[in-house]
């Protein structure tokens, strides 16, 4: 668990309405290397979602510079961006996302579509990342016929069928009970362990000690940024 | 990403809303199939008067008397018989666009048969006439080669003359007398019915043109071998034009004609009536393309409207596309082949109604349809262009969406 994946120097980012100029994020700089587990936290309108869709590479930061796996990222064209995503990241969102009336596979198998994996790789690995996170009986199973918790795996097997080098959490137990909250991010504690590297946001702390990282946004600027002490005992609970 | 990839989540978002869907094909599919309909029903139509038209024949040249100045009077067409039957198969033998030329002799007057008689119109003919005129004989036979050249007493007679000297009877075999001149009749024609001036075809004598010089107009003609109109029939295909002139140029050759000097001859053909019929046709033509373009258009325009309304609803999903990384591309491709896809489908039901349409329509209303093959090809090309056309807005709307917009819609 060596090396930088993520710098950002200097980050900024600005949102134009109208003749108003809305500072969303104020040049943030750190590193997270290959292996971590960070959750970012913050009350609404501090900038970590900003944060989030500026390292997921689905926005050009107004300043600053941003290099993800040792390739800068912040120059690149729409185009290269959504190959970037397509090799390097994988996303799990709050409402996750699932396509309707298309199998739990045929989700999974979603950003192959869109690599040059030939067809008939694709199923195979989506099958496997299926069954990593514990759905291989229900592979044909549309997302409503699945519950929550359940969809929400399906979501993680897809953000892992491209073998990324970063994980994209946003708020993943946001749509989800309790109980369902804790299978999730123990599912995400035990893939960190596996070696991927996740970012995850929340505002919910108990969500967040699973990380082994907290960045505390505030007003677009980091205030805080520490390893996470109880981890080791939130990992215990599960 | 590859076609059969895109082509299969098109049919799936078109299957997702069924109804819609089909409901927005059936812009297409009544476009289409109207324009095929139009399209077999048109052609039928134009069928019909082109063989109409041929039947009169449109690709025949009559050459007639011309007229001659005789102290300073300018006489009319055939105020001079100036045209020979000789003229007549030099044309026949020494213009090649010509397939054959049938000098005759035209007269008229009163025909009796027993008791009955009837007032008709005769010609003198050479064999070529029939052939000019693809005229057949439903009844008895031709003339034979003794009865052309001995002026043989003989005579093949129009519907209209059996009807009226014989009514159901058999006329083969009976005597006619044409001016007291007492003929055999032979054949019967076939029915022609009317010529576009609204004269009955059907109401002619035919006989051989030495019978009708000799026997029947009498003596006055009885020498010359003069005749009043040679009709000559162009092949198909050959330029009209041209066979025109060599033949002006023919017959001013053999009446000795200096440069500066009337023709004494007049060629007529039925151009006019060539023109006017493509002239009607170019307007239904005109005609079947505005209703096509109208109906394509309307259902262009609903393709456009629930494609908007699909990209609208699916935002999220090009979100979560763009997201795992899908390009602008990308998405324009699945949204522009699901509009083709779906007036392509449109298309090919459209196809099959307008085709059994048009069938129901020969079947039921005994309209005559011609179905092509090329009215076909058009209206399923035309379909996906509409397709193209009106899928592309809507498309180039959803690649170009923001995936961080896309994703948080609501």
């Amino acid at each position: 668990m060596s090396g930088t994946l993520i710098r950002v120097e200097g980050l900024t980012k600005e949102y134009r309405m109208g003749s108003n100029v809305v500072p969303a994020l104020r040049g943030v700089s750190l590193d997270i290397a290959t292996g971590e587990f960070v959750a970012v936290m913050g009350p609404s309108g501090s900038g970590k979602s900003t944060f989030m869709n500026l390292l997921g590479c689905l926005d050009h930061p107004s300043e600053g510079r941003y290099w993800l796996g040792g390739q800068e990222v912040s120059q690149l064209s729409s185009d290269e961006l959504a190959r970037v995503r397509n090799r390097k990241l994988g996303f799990v969102f709050q409402h996750f996302n699932l396509l309707a009336r298309t199998s739990a596979l045929d989700n999974v198998a979603l950003p192959l579509l869109y690599s040059e994996m030939p067809p008939s790789e694709r199923r195979q690995h989506a099958e496997q990342r299926l069954a990593q996170v514990g759905l291989a009986e229900r592979m044909d199973h549309h997302p409503a016929q699945l519950s929550g918790g359940q969809q929400q795996r399906v979501a993680i097997a897809r953000a892992l069928v491209n073998d990324p080098q970063l994980v994209l959490a946003d708020e993943p137990t946001g749509a989800l009970d309790s109980r369902t909250s804790v299978e999730i991010m123990a599912l995400l504690q035990q893939l960190n362990r596996e070696g991927i590297t996740i970012v995850l946001v929340t505002h919910e702390h108990d969500v967040a000690h699973f990380a082994g990282r907290i960045i505390s946004f505030r007003d677009g600027k980091v205030i805080e940024d520490k390893p996470n002490v109880a981890n080791d005992a939130a990992a215990q609970l599960t | 990403m590859n076609f059969v990839a895109t082509l299969r989540i098109a049919l799936l978002a078109l299957r997702v809303n069924k109804m819609r869907s089909a409901l927005t094909m059936l812009g297409i599919i009544i476009g289409v199939a109207a324009v095929i309909i139009m399209i077999a029903v048109g052609g039928g139509a134009q069928a019909r008067v082109e063989e109409q038209i041929r039947s009169l024949g449109s690709n025949i040249i009559m050459v007639l008397s011309g007229s001659v100045t005789s102290g300073g009077a300018r006489g009319g067409i055939g105020s001079q018989p100036t045209i020979t039957e000789d003229d007549g198969y030099a044309i026949g033998r020494e213009i090649e666009e010509i397939q054959a030329a049938a000098p005759t002799l035209r007269g008229s007057g009163q025909v009796v048969a027993g008791n009955a008689n009837w007032s008709t119109v005769f010609y003198g003919i050479t064999p070529d006439y029939l052939e000019v005129r693809e005229w057949a004989i439903v009844e008895g036979r031709g003339f034979e080669q003794a009865e052309m050249s001995g002026a043989g007493k003989v005579v093949l007679i129009g519907q209209t003359v059996a009807k009226n000297l014989f009514g159901d009877a058999s006329p083969l075999d009976q005597v006619i007398r044409v001016r007291k001149v007492p003929l055999t009749v032979i054949g019967v024609l076939d029915r022609k019915g009317q010529s576009m001036t609204g004269q009955d075809q059907d109401d002619i004598l035919l006989m051989p043109i030495g019978t009708a010089r000799k026997r029947v107009l009498g003596s006055a003609l009885a020498k010359s071998r003069s005749v009043g109109s040679i009709m000559v029939k162009v092949n198909q295909g050959a330029d009209m034009a041209s066979a025109d002139a060599r033949m002006r140029e023919l017959l001013r050759q053999r009446h000795r004609l200096q440069p500066g000097q009337d023709d004494d001859f007049f060629v007529r053909n039925l151009s006019e009536i060539l023109q006017a019929q493509e002239a009607s046709s170019k307007v239904m033509a005109l005609l079947l393309a505005a209703v096509a373009s109208v109906s394509l258009l309307v259902g262009g325009i609903g393709i456009m409207n629930i494609m908007l309304v699909s990209v609208t609803e699916r935002t999220r999903e090009i979100g979560l596309r763009m997201a795992v990384g899908a390009r602008s591309k990308d998405i324009l491709t699945q949204f522009l082949v699901e509009a083709v896809t779906l007036s392509l489908i449109g298309g090919a039901i459209g196809i099959l109604l307008g085709v059994g349409g048009a069938m129901l329509i020969a079947e039921l209303a005994g309209w005559r349809t011609e179905l092509s093959g090329s009215s076909i090809v058009l209206a399923a090309g035309f379909a996906g262009a509409v397709g193209v056309f009106f899928g592309y807005y809507p498309a180039k709307k959803a690649s170009r969406l923001l995936p961080i917009e896309a994703l948080r819609y609501e």
